[in-house]
């Protein structure tokens, strides 16, 4: 189980002053289950999902994973206990191939499964093995590269940030399947999406409303969705003056 | 020939070479010496005899064959000087594998200066590897001045990949390339430098003939306090095409000085070029320790990457 008990954290905004990002965030995650984290940009989402993989260090609270307390681990020692993240915006590596890096992701992995896992976020294993993960690649295919790693990972917890973000609708449903099929009741692991989708959203056992950074709300889809779709238009009404340029 | 432990482990690191091959062509020159030298019946290999150094002729039509021709330093303080000619007759396609290996204990310097012309004849293609390596605990310092000059005829086409893998003290390097019609030419240069090393490459392509392309790709890496000096230079004398791309990534106090240089002559020359220094990017160690690697495993694994 992972648990965060009273996480904040305090960042320098722009004026010089500080400002909470983060204040008094508490959730348990527990094999087995799937989890989305939803919320308005800005809210906290990817802070979260950061804190918990040790790249943000300095908050106050404490993390447990199976009883143990990790705040004080660095970003390898957490993932070498099971944590890992799809980041949202990727980084390029120029001359590490999408082969090598997804076998950095899994050293042990077999030939076969590489290739079904580049498959299945919809990448032609013959096409992109010996690829550059480098400025070749467009922006949706460094989020399928993404993507395919941590699923080689098959770690304890995996954490996806808007797996959704630039890949084409077909590869969305097709995204939506494979993590259904990995995560939804596998005991031996916990599955942590963070999205805006609403077919992601359905999919999953519990969603997490986090805005303004604080917890708003904790249920199911058909409880969380109508809160995030009033949200979601208020926000299209302040980008256009008050105009609903169209409809959800 | 008997080879002592130390020259195997250098013509390997260079050349790749666990042996003496039984076929092909090979000439291995240890302090000044040609130890061994062989011929094959499509390519000749032979001693200059008006200076040190070789001459390599290979055969009109020869296909697939490879030619080794290392140099290893092993005595202190040795300085070796030596005129390398190649000549490849037309259509053939072959694969040159030369480079140097420099071990040095002493205080003196040791330095290796490989003066090479490359005559690729009508039609032909080759492929050219050169690798420079340094070793040893002495104060010497370990010294590479190679210079190449390359002429491509029409329709002939040469890769050349040159290599710096470490502890190269000072490097001074030149490549001169004139390219014909129809021809083409792609330089891939690596370079590491770490410490107090010095190196300084100067490329000049000169594209000649109607139709040829000319390619830079530069990727280095200078670590610690080391100095890298780049000149990158293509010449666009007709309708043709060329590239230049350095890259580079610098670490510690190290000093990088890019200069990629386009001339058109023509208004057919189509010349484009990219240059980028930089350190490693935060995100991409972050990267890399989320899979579970070390800050260390992941700065090794971005070098290597990018250099090879």
């Amino acid at each position: 189980m992972l648990k965060l008990e009273n996480i904040s954290m305090t960042v320098n905004g722009n004026n010089g002053e500080n400002r909470e990002i983060l204040r008094g965030i508490n959730l348990e995650f527990v094999p087995g289950k799937l989890y989305a984290i939803t919320g308005p940009n800005g809210g906290g989402k990817t802070s979260i999902a950061k804190i918990i993989m040790g790249i943000y260090q300095h908050v106050s609270g404490h993390i447990f994973l199976n009883g143990e307390e990790i705040s004080g681990l660095n970003i390898t020692e957490r993932a070498r206990r099971g944590i890992v993240y799809a980041f949202q915006h990727p980084p390029r590596f120029k001359g590490l191939t999408v082969g090598n890096l997804v076998r950095i992701a899994n050293p042990d992995i077999d030939n076969l499964i590489l290739r079904s896992t580049l498959r299945n976020v919809g990448l032609c294993p013959e096409d992109y093995l010996d690829r550059d993960v480098g400025p070749g690649l467009s922006g949706g295919e460094i989020k399928r590269v993404e993507v395919a790693q941590v699923l080689a990972r098959d770690a304890l917890i995996t954490i996806f940030d808007e797996p959704e973000a630039g890949v084409d609708l077909w590869t969305i449903q097709k995204l939506i399947g494979i993590i259904a099929e990995k995560y939804l009741s596998n005991p031996d692991s916990i599955g942590i999406v963070i999205t805006h989708n609403e077919n992601m959203l359905h999919i999953c056992d519990e969603i997490i409303l986090i805005d303004e950074g604080s917890v708003k709300a904790i249920g199911n889809a058909e409880e969380i969705w109508p809160l995030i779709r009033d949200d979601m238009e208020c926000k299209m009404k302040e980008q256009c003056r008050g105009e609903v340029v169209y409809e959800l | 020939m008997n080879f002592k432990d130390l020259d195997m482990q250098l013509l390997d690191t260079i050349s790749d070479l666990k042996g003496i091959p039984k076929q092909g062509a090979i000439n291995i020159r240890r302090d000044g010496q040609a130890i061994v030298q062989k011929s094959s019946p499509n390519i000749e290999v032979k001693s200059k005899t008006d200076k040190p150094g070789l001459t390599v002729i290979v055969k009109a039509g020869t296909k697939d064959e490879i030619v080794h021709v290392p140099v290893i330093l092993t005595q202190a303080g040795y300085k070796d000087r030596v005129y390398n000619s190649f000549i490849i007759g037309e259509n053939a396609d072959v694969t040159i594998i030369a480079g140097c290996g420099i071990h040095n204990d002493s205080h003196g310097d040791s330095s290796h200066e490989g003066i090479h012309e490359i005559t690729v004849k009508k039609g032909a293609r080759i492929k050219y590897v050169e690798k420079h390596y340094g070793q040893g605990e002495g104060a010497g310092k370990r010294i590479f001045t190679p210079s190449t000059l390359i002429n491509i005829e029409s329709e002939a086409s040469a890769e050349m990949e040159m290599v710096q893998i470490k502890g190269v003290d000072d490097t001074v390097r030149s490549t001169v390339a004139h390219i014909h019609e129809q021809a083409s030419l792609k330089i891939i240069e690596r370079l590491l430098t770490h410490g107090n090393q010095k190196a300084e490459s100067a490329i000049e392509i000169s594209i000649e003939g109607k139709g040829g392309s000319g390619q830079i790709l530069s990727r280095s890496v200078a670590k610690d306090d080391s100095v890298q000096i780049f000149k990158a230079s293509l010449l666009g004398k007709t309708e043709c095409i060329g590239h230049v791309e350095c890259d580079s990534i610098i670490m510690g106090n190290a000093r990088i000085k890019s200069t990629p240089e386009l001339v058109a002559e023509n208004a057919d020359a189509v010349l484009t070029h990219e240059a980028a220094i930089g350190k490693i990017a935060g995100e991409q160690l972050i990267k890399l320790m989320s899979l579970g690697l070390t800050e260390k495993e992941a700065i090794d694994t971005i070098l290597d990457s990018f250099l090879n």
